[in-house]
């Protein structure tokens, strides 16, 4: 039975139940195609105006291109990131990266899903149906947009700001800890460690 | 560590429900593809994010483990909504493909409006997390080469029909919500179908996934990722062939600020939709959908589908001239508007729910259509078919020109041929002279310019 097992597995290339599964679910897919009728599939006149090419398409869309599309911008933005960590070593670090990612995705995420609004997509069916035009939703687009990347850049500034902060407290505080009590504290806890590791540790060594 | 180089690398999967290297009748067909290696395809190397890996995978795939199946069923309740059995529910032709036939209730009044606004909602709360899912193991479909077995050869095939059918939905879905019919096929044929292609290919997935889901689920807790912070993000344990990355960068985002941007996401996408389905204030932050304008502060200020205009209403037929046909008793009955005034009058407040997600609840009155049957002369009608002015239609979402209405829906208290709404006069667009008003009917079943109703007999 085993060396039977052993022999499918080899021939196919998994347990019978994949198999089993495999079959069931094809044999729906091929009554699904039969129940519709493959020519209700198929426009033989503009083959692109098929629902068998648009199930395809939306694949190729989403794989080939929404997919490297947004995979490309992340990266581009992550050479970015990079060299401006390089240019700005041994200063104030706060990563802007998220600041960038999260409000670019939020308003990329919005153009996607209401794009025919916003660029005015099918307006005679949309006007027959509602009585309006679709002439507020780009306006409104951009204006989301605009508060978006505002509400980014604001949090990203007050970070830096108490970034700032910190590191100014616990270098004066270095300082002053240092002048008031260079001889009860042994000089390590002053200025010879780098700034970010001061930080750290400045909480507990002053007040 | 890394076996991606062209080639060279002895690739295997201990991860997938199928065996890992090449066996049987592939056998030769893969050597020569890995020989042959397209030049576009990149090495599994290139995959450098450090969340990829079964855990998360696992959680999105919980989410619409949860999610998806509530689509399906109330997706396939709208088709019964719609009445099949009086062949107005589109597509016609679908088989054992539905659910089994059953008389739509008329009670509670808002069942349409829930079931097809949790649809519409839902499905569009889910498109982040599917475009998360999707990113989790995108690195799988730049396999090379794609299959090494007659298993993962049928794997891959089924896969198509998961995500084409999931796209397929959304992409339908939204640009029907949108009135976007830059389609020249039947909308209902292809959403119905894309479903069920979608279906098969869901079914097939969970079964061959969901024991690796719950294995994926309890290799990391919960709680334990809600509390790490990006600096100490460490990336799943590596498995070759697996979803994690071979070669990882460190993390530039913890796993529960990518859990909170997906979740974000979908709560920003709820905020901007559901106020279409809820109404009342919310309906203000709804900045994207044609349901969240409003034309003036009047008593008719709530959304319609379709414009007296684009429905090709003739002033002429609405005018003095206009009589109501009742037929199914002895002889037809005519009705002017007055005389439809002048009996008993029935006020109630109930809501539109129409398919495109969004409704809207008001107070209207006229004459019920139980006293409507009466008059004709039919006691206790098996159904009801009702005829609008209403001329033009559109082949691609169906003829909406007229609706047939089960007994239960002519029969329920509240049923009626509105004649006003919240007070005043139906304007033109609301159906004036007369429409039909019936506890949670379809929206667009709702007809608007009635000119005749044909009571069937027992």
């Amino acid at each position: 039975m085993s060396e039977l097992l052993a022999r499918f597995r080899r021939f196919y290339g998994s347990h019978p139940l994949h198999l089993l599964t495999m079959v069931a679910g094809f044999s729906l897919a091929g009554y699904i195609l039969f129940t519709f009728n493959p020519k209700a599939l198929w426009n033989p006149h503009a083959w692109w105006q098929s629902i068998a090419v648009w199930l395809v398409a939306a694949v190729i869309f989403h794989d080939f291109a929404l997919f490297p599309l947004y995979a490309l911008a992340d990266r581009l933005l992550g050479i970015a990131a990079r060299r401006q960590r390089r240019r700005r070593r041994g200063q104030l670090r706060v990563p802007g990266r998220n600041h960038v990612r999260i409000p670019t995705l939020a308003s990329g995420l919005t153009l996607l899903m209401f794009w025919p609004g916003i660029v005015k997509q099918g307006s005679a069916t949309y006007s027959a149906a509602t009585g309006q035009t679709q002439q507020p939703f780009l306006g409104r687009w951009l204006l989301l947009t605009a508060v978006l990347f505002s509400a980014s850049a604001f949090g990203y500034a007050v970070r830096l700001v108490l970034a700032h902060r910190r590191v100014q407290d616990v270098t004066n505080q270095a300082d002053q800890g240092t002048d008031q009590s260079a001889d009860t504290h042994p000089p390590r806890h002053g200025c010879t460690q780098p700034k970010d590791e001061t930080a750290a540790t400045g909480s507990h060594h002053d007040r | 560590m890394a076996p991606g180089k062209p080639g060279g690398g002895r690739p295997h999967e201990p991860d997938c429900p199928s065996d890992p290297g090449g066996y049987g009748l592939l056998s030769r067909l893969r050597r020569s593809m890995d020989r042959h290696r397209p030049p576009g395809v990149p090495l599994r190397r290139r995959w450098r994010s450090p969340l990829r890996g079964p855990w998360l995978t696992s959680v999105f795939g919980t989410v619409l483990l949860i999610g998806l199946p509530i689509m399906i069923i109330t997706g396939l309740l709208s088709y019964m909504a719609y009445a099949p059995r009086f062949g107005q529910a589109l597509p016609a032709h679908v088989g054992w493909l539905k659910l089994p036939t059953f008389d739509w209730p008329s009670r509670p009044a808002w069942l349409y409006r829930l079931t097809q606004g949790v649809h519409v909602g839902l499905g569009l709360v889910l498109v982040p997390v599917v475009i998360a899912k999707l990113w989790s193991v995108i690195p799988r479909l730049f396999i090379w080469p794609p299959a090494r077995s007659i298993a993962q050869v049928l794997e891959r095939i089924s896969l198509v029909m998961l995500v084409g059918g999931i796209l397929f939905e959304i992409a339908t879905g939204l640009l029907f919500i949108q009135y976007d019919m830059i389609f020249w096929f039947p909308w209902h044929t292809a959403h119905y179908f894309g479903a069920w292609v979608f279906i098969a290919g869901f079914l097939i997935h969970i079964a061959l996934k969901i024991p690796k889901m719950v294995r994926g689920l309890r290799s990391r807790s919960m709680r334990k990722v809600l509390r790490t912070n990006r600096e100490d993000t460490r990336p799943e344990p590596h498995r070759p062939d697996g979803l994690v990355a071979d070669d990882p960068v460190a993390a530039t985002m913890s796993r529960r600020g990518v859990l909170a941007l997906v979740g974000g996401s979908a709560l920003g996408v709820a905020v901007l939709t559901a106020g279409q389905t809820i109404g009342g204030i919310t309906r203000q932050t709804v900045l994207f959908l044609p349901r969240g304008r409003t034309h003036n502060d009047g008593p008719d200020d709530f959304p319609i589908n379709k414009t007296a205009a684009a429905a090709g209403i003739d002033l002429a037929a609405i005018g003095s001239a206009w009589r109501l046909t009742l037929t199914g008793g002895s002889g037809p009955v005519l009705l002017d508007r007055a005389a439809l005034a002048a009996m008993p009058q029935h006020t109630a407040r109930l809501p539109i729910g129409c398919v495109q997600g969004w409704s809207t609840t008001q107070t209207w009155s006229g004459v019920r259509l139980a006293d409507l049957a009466a008059a004709a002369g039919v006691r206790a009608p098996l159904s009801a078919r009702v005829q609008s002015l209403q001329k033009i239609a559109d082949n691609r979402i169906g003829d909406y020109s007229h609706a047939v209405l089960q007994a239960n829906q002519v029969l329920d208290r509240d049923a009626m041929l509105a004649l006003r709404v919240n007070g005043v006069d139906l304007s033109l667009d609301h159906g004036y002279p007369a429409r039909i008003i019936v506890p949670a009917l379809p929206g667009v079943h709702n007809t608007k310019w009635v000119s005749s109703i044909d009571f069937q007999a027992r």
